[in-house]
């Protein structure tokens, strides 16, 4: 199971936050602030697995993320989950995003943050990975989009 | 890719202008993006947290007034809601347009729709009530037409449902199951999965089509089904063992490259399916050989295919490791695995490096031989940068931890300690050097000053078991005493060191640990005097930094050291001190102190020295209230009501709705319940009231799904799985090639000192040297972890207990087991010889003797067990109840055990009429046996002893005494005392037993005395087990009967227990409570049953149950105020039990 996905920027500045367990608002918030601060500490060039200790969770939960230029891709996993997986799952996710936007970056993530969430649900669905083949994401993300334009056109 | 997101906020402003204009073709988007960006815009600009809120509160409040004005559009509603959207995620509150999301979520249009049901999964949780206004929406969505729609509803549902409403939509979900689209298929698939995540009982129903799923024509749909199956599995691998074929089949074609090429991520086929097929194989195979062979070929394949040329086929390498390590061993497949290890380990990227020591930290209790290997890089690892691989390491050295390499590996795991500031990491770390120390600490010394190291760095956070176990490893001692007064004479001088340095301060928790030690202990000491100590006690209590709790520790110190000290201003001082003390508590104590100062004589009584460990006697029963309760009583105090009872009173206070009829209320507390008109039946009567329990059973605690790790009894461990464990363990490697290994290392030694090298390395090796001593050549079961094979200096005497009951255990299952069914007999004594591999040799013999012995048994005497094995099965809840001596000890030889059984025979003839245990026995010496069987006859309980002179000689009057009981009345039957007792013939000694007060389970003992030939007297004493099952007997009586009784009784107790699936039902139930409590079955109204038992000689007992969903609704009534509990104390056990 997927826990959460956090998407910061290297401000701490959420981009994208994602719970699929209830916490509430003080401790979700409280969440991506230590999450932020324990991803800053660390390099470029050491691991991307983290435990996410008393966090989220408890022991069995890891933390894994990505850095891209300036944004931090952060998915909190439990043990049934496969580290290296998850790692490319991100890759998978942020690819899509770059696909969809064509050349993504944090503005589009700011300002089409709902087109973000959708692009996720075809992702990962409720804590569970739901698809992760990139072509069948955005063919699902096209379909919307479709539905998108016509409707706007009818209504405008 | 790392280009990807490279323009900065910095470059915001421009590009905001240039989206602009060109921001979307209708003029709804423009004013969108520019609301949206106008905020955006806003807070990047701003400086301070302050100005940010100021900015967003404005902006809450403006959306507040927007939303609920009634003009408002469901199209401006929509751009609304993305901002609210915003605004919580930076974390401020907008609750107040929840309300407005569902809304949307219902009347919109597709995009509203769509913003509607994203809001609310992101703003609502699962139990929020607001949830169930959007049920209607859901299910209407649902079976819309539109494949859009029906996308997002399931969607929806997967994220956020209320558990409750699932009925109402759960027959869609799985009506789309046979949907054309895959992705509605597979949508809907895992939303069923998420339902068996929150209420695996109400989709028990639909395994049947997650099986169809899994053979689904698309493999998206497939994949989703494995989630399930994953889980199910894990949960309970022995159900889906079938499937196994199947899952081995698909992932040899997803291997193979079957699949549609669309699969290939980086033309690896499918890896995530692959690692899910890996991972749901691996908990299919373990323990479990058969199972194992089916995929070794699959898994060899794997490991071929997945070249090395990305990041994910490492992924699957790691979890084929994983996998071949965790099934059944075949040794080809674990040398490729080691293999693959060796990559990830000796990479230089450092998440596979990471994963690589992982996978060592994995598979090291199976082949130590490889931590020999990479012992260099687990070295480096050790001072590697990243602390999360350092972590990693430690745990790894954790668990290749022996008596030889522990100070090393301590001494590592302390200086990390030092460095890291996290809680979790000191409290996680803290632990596991207690633990280790505790177990290996080669000296005193050393212990006690890793174990203040402990307690200094892991101070206030630590789990508090860790000083608890500290202190009573101290005071229960080892087995040799002046061995113990060292350490504890150790303990106390360092203590006395530490608290003598100025300006330091130590966690509260390690100042209880030194004042509790130096209060029982200080006696030890030869320089010292008591004075001395309590001065320095009397310091740390006048420390303003010190928690009071710690000065109650402290207080109590003193106390102890008072009686010992010759003179006592400064304990007067103390007194003088803290009698006037702002805290109760602190001044209670001094009180305390103070008058147990002025009577020495008693002080001296009260606090013996050394004494911690001495068993206090106490009247649990508080019987010497009795007189007090009594007279509060007639003086008309209400009588007291057990917690429980309380509780469910207090609960049908609060209930709006009355649902029981007026004047026929069981549950009222006074009498008016008891004086229910007469002309009302019984059976309407019960169901009302029970309509009632019911009704409080939903307020009460939920306890489904919560994993039953505690009960009365205290942890329930799985001993089977253990044993599992064990039986899985591979076949220990040969000795001369860990040899070679350790030789290896020693020549590698050798011929890089040879070789000029620089110090640094140098050291390496000698850490590496004193690192891995110990492993491989003479300690490979040290390496198996945990295992309490080897006896360790600080282990604690009642371990060593444990583990022999634990023995026993088996040994008496084994036996009962084989007694039980003989068919099994000869496969279960294998199975149990495989698992017991490890015992001694001697009781191995004695097992497979037992099983050869009832396998030639069978042969002749089939009836005659049979009979025996019925009586087993008819009463097996009894027999749980004297394990001890069932178990025959070791030196009892195969002729004794022959000869009992043509005992027995004999004695089943005699006593056919009634029902009775096995013969089991009691005591022997070279000379005489003596066995006893109960005979539950129905008027009372009759022991029955019998004698067996072994020996060839006579022995003269032979006499058997039962010690008198507080709790029984026992009666003797004619001729105890027999005159002469023949060479080789038995004879028996009865006594018939009644029970004076209720109990759990009492022992009853006695002694056995006889003449030998040459006149001088044996004596031997022996001891049984009764329970309060033995003095159980149904009670037979009617329905009316049963009411009339009901009314007339005071004492009740009410308990839910909760049911394994099997027994769910009620016949089933009363069934069990049948067979193993012997309650009469009365009546059985609806799901409603009667049941009813008498404790000899004549105390009635009445039990009500009622069945509702998997819960057992008990209600026990009885004119004795004990019985219920006792009564409601077996019926758990048997239900959980069985």
């Amino acid at each position: 199971m997927i826990q959460a996905i956090l998407v910061f920027n290297n401000h701490g500045k959420p981009r994208l936050v994602r719970f699929y367990q209830h916490f509430p608002e003080e401790i979700q918030q409280q969440i991506v602030r230590e999450t932020f601060h324990l991803v800053l500490k660390r390099d470029d060039n050491i691991c991307n697995f983290l435990e996410g200790g008393s966090l989220i969770g408890g022991s069995d939960y890891k933390l894994i993320y990505r850095h891209y230029a300036t944004l931090y891709f952060v998915f909190c996993v439990d043990s049934s989950e496969s580290e290296l997986g998850i790692l490319d799952l991100i890759q998978v996710f942020v690819e899509t995003l770059d696909k969809c936007f064509e050349n993504v970056c944090e503005l589009d993530l700011i300002f089409h943050m709902d087109k973000v969430h959708y692009i996720l649900q075809e992702v990962v669905m409720g804590g569970m990975v739901l698809e992760t083949n990139m072509n069948e994401i955005v063919a699902q993300i096209e379909a919307q989009n479709r539905l998108e334009k016509s409707e706007g056109g009818a209504l405008g | 890719m790392s280009d990807i997101v490279e323009k900065t906020l910095t470059a915001l402003p421009g590009l905001f202008l240039q989206n602009q204009p060109g921001g979307g073709p209708a003029a709804a988007k423009a004013s969108f993006s520019s609301r949206l960006g106008g905020l955006v815009r806003g807070i990047t600009a701003l400086t301070s947290k302050h100005e940010e809120e100021k900015l967003i509160q404005q902006e809450l409040s403006s959306l507040k007034a927007t939303v609920s004005a009634p003009t408002t559009t469901l199209k401006m509603m929509k751009e609304c809601m993305v901002r609210l959207i915003y605004c919580e995620m930076l974390g401020y509150d907008a609750s107040f347009g929840y309300i407005h999301a569902i809304k949307l979520a219902q009347q919109g249009n597709l995009l509203e729709k769509r913003v509607g049901y994203l809001a609310v999964s992101l703003f609502l949780h699962e139990n929020h009530e607001l949830l169930l206004l959007l049920v209607n929406t859901v299910v209407k969505d649902l079976q819309s037409t539109n494949l859009v729609e029906v996308c997002m509803a399931l969607t929806v549902v997967s994220q956020i449902f209320p558990r409750e409403m699932i009925p109402a939509v759960l027959p869609l979900i799985e009506d789309k199951l046979q949907h054309s689209k895959e992705i509605v298929r597979r949508k809907a698939v895992l939303a069923l999965y998420k339902f068996h995540l929150i209420a695996p009982n109400q989709v028990q129903h639909i395994h049947i089509k997650f099986r169809r799923a899994l053979c689904d024509r698309d493999v998206g749909v497939m994949a989703a089904s494995l989630h399930i199956y994953l889980r199910m599995i894990k949960e309970n691998s022995s159900g889906y063992k079938d499937l196994t074929g199947s899952f081995v089949t698909i992932l040899k074609q997803v291997v193979g490259g079957k699949l549609p090429v669309d699969f290939n991520y980086h033309s690896v086929p499918a890896p995530w399916l692959q690692i899910q097929l890996l991972r749901i194989l691996g908990l299919l195979g373990k323990d479990d050989q058969r199972t194992s062979e089916l995929m070794y070929d699959v898994l060899d394949e794997s490991l071929r295919r997945a070249e090395l040329n990305h990041n994910v086929t490492y992924a699957i390498l790691f979890e084929c490791v994983h996998t071949i390590y965790s099934i059944y061993p075949k040794s080809e497949l674990l040398e490729k695995a080691a293999k693959c290890i060796g990559k990830f380990v000796l990479s230089p990227r450092i998440n596979l490096k990471y994963l690589g020591l992982k996978a060592l930290t994995y598979v090291i209790q199976q082949d130590p031989t490889l931590a020999l290997q990479h012992q260099m890089t687990i070295i480096e690892c050790l001072d590697h940068p990243d602390p999360i691989i350092k972590r990693e390491t430690l745990e790894l050295l954790y668990r290749i931890t022996n008596a030889q390499n522990i100070t090393v590996i301590v001494q590592k795991m302390l200086e990390y300690l030092h460095q890291s500031k996290e809680e979790y990491v000191i409290v996680n770390l803290v632990g596991k050097i207690a633990e280790l120390a505790e177990k290996y600490a080669p000296d005193n010394a050393w212990f006690i000053q890793t174990m203040n190291a402990v307690f200094s760095v892991g101070g206030d956070v630590m789990h508090p078991d860790i000083p608890n176990n500290f202190l009573r490893l101290l005071a229960e001692g080892f087995d040799d005493e002046t061995e113990d007064q060292q350490l504890r004479l150790y303990a106390v001088q360092s203590y006395l060191t530490l608290l003598d340095v100025e300006n330091v301060f130590y966690p509260q928790r390690f100042l209880q640990v030194m004042s509790w030690v130096l209060g029982e202990y200080s006696y030890l000491l030869d320089k010292e005097t008591p004075e001395e100590v309590i001065t320095k006690l009397y310091k740390l209590l006048m420390n303003d930094s010190i928690s009071s709790e710690t000065k109650a520790w402290l207080i109590a110190a003193v106390t102890k050291l008072t009686p010992q000290a010759h003179s006592s201003h400064i304990v007067k001082r103390l007194i003088q001190e803290f009698t006037v003390s702002l805290d109760t508590c602190m001044r209670q104590h001094a009180f305390e102190l103070k008058h147990l100062h002025e009577n020495v004589e008693l002080m001296k009584n009260l606090l013996p020295v050394d004494k911690s460990c001495e068993d206090m006697v106490v009247d649990a029963s508080l019987s010497f209230l009795d007189g007090f309760v009594a007279e509060g009583l007639s003086q008309g105090a209400a009588p007291y009501k057990p917690h429980h009872q309380r509780q469910e009173e207090k609960l049908s206070q609060e209930k709006v709705l009355n649902f029981e009829p007026y004047g026929l209320s069981f549950s009222s507390p006074g009498f008016t319940g008891r004086q229910s008109p007469a002309g009302i039946s019984l059976g309407s009567d019960i169901s009302g009231n029970s309509a009632e329990t019911g009704l409080k059973e939903t307020n009460s605690l939920k306890l489904e799904g919560i994993k039953k790790l505690w009960g009365k009894e205290g942890y329930l461990p799985k001993k089977e799985s253990k044993t599992g464990d064990e039986s899985e363990t591979p076949p220990i490697p040969q000795e001369s090639t860990i040899m070679e290994n350790v030789d290896q290392a020693l020549t590698k030694k050798d011929q890089s000192q040879v070789v000029t090298q620089s110090k640094e390395e140098k050291e390496k090796q000698l850490l590496a040297s004193s690192l891995f001593v110990g492993l491989g050549s003479d300690n490979t079961i040290s390496l198996l972890g945990k295992a309490d094979t080897v006896s360790h200096k600080f282990r604690k005497k009642s371990k060593v207990k444990e583990t022999k009951s634990g023995e026993m255990t088996s040994v008496h299952n084994m036996t009962c087991s084989s007694f039980s069914s003989l068919s099994n007999v000869a496969y279960e004594g294998d199975y149990y010889l495989n698992t017991l591999q490890d015992r001694g040799d001697k009781e191995l013999k004695k097992f497979s003797l037992n099983s050869e012995l009832l396998d030639s048994e069978s042969l002749t005497e089939l009836p005659l067990v049979e009979k025996l094995s019925n009586c087993s099965l008819s009463t097996p809840s009894l027999f749980d109840d004297n394990n001890m001596e069932i178990f025959h000890p070791p030196q009892s030889t195969a002729a004794s055990v022959a000869k009992e059984i043509c005992l027995a025979s004999s004695l089943l003839e005699e006593t056919t009429e009634y029902i009775h245990s096995n013969l089991t026995e009691v005591c022997n010496n070279e000379t005489i046996s003596v066995s006893s069987y109960k005979i539950w006859k129905d008027d009372c309980l009759l022991m029955v002893w019998s004698v067996t002179n072994k020996s060839g000689l006579e022995l003269k009057s032979a006499n058997l005494e039962i010690f008198p009981a507080e709790n029984f009345k026992i009666t003797e039957q004619p001729g105890c005392c027999l005159p002469v007792v023949e060479a080789e013939s038995t004879k028996t000694f009865q006594y018939s037993v009644q029970m004076e007060k209720p109990f759990t389970e009492e022992n009853l003992s006695g002694f056995l005395n006889y003449h030998m030939m040459d006149t001088h007297s044996v004596q031997l004493e022996f001891s049984i087990n009764l329970s309060l099952l033995d003095f159980i007997r149904p009670l037979k009586i009617s329905t009316e009967d049963f009411g009339k009784l009901w009314l007339s009784f005071a004492n009740d107790v009410k308990q839910n227990i909760k049911m394994s699936e099997s027994q769910a039902d009620l016949p089933s139930a009363l069934k069990t409570l049948q067979q193993k409590l012997r309650l009469h079955v009365i009546d059985i109204i609806g799901n409603e049953g009667l049941l009813a038992c008498q404790l000899l000689p004549s105390i009635p007992g009445l039990l009500h149950c009622r069945v509702h969903a998997d819960v057992l609704a008990l209600w026990f009534r009885s004119s004795c105020s004990t019985l219920p509990d006792y009564l409601l104390y077996q019926c758990q056990k048997v239900m959980e039990g069985s």
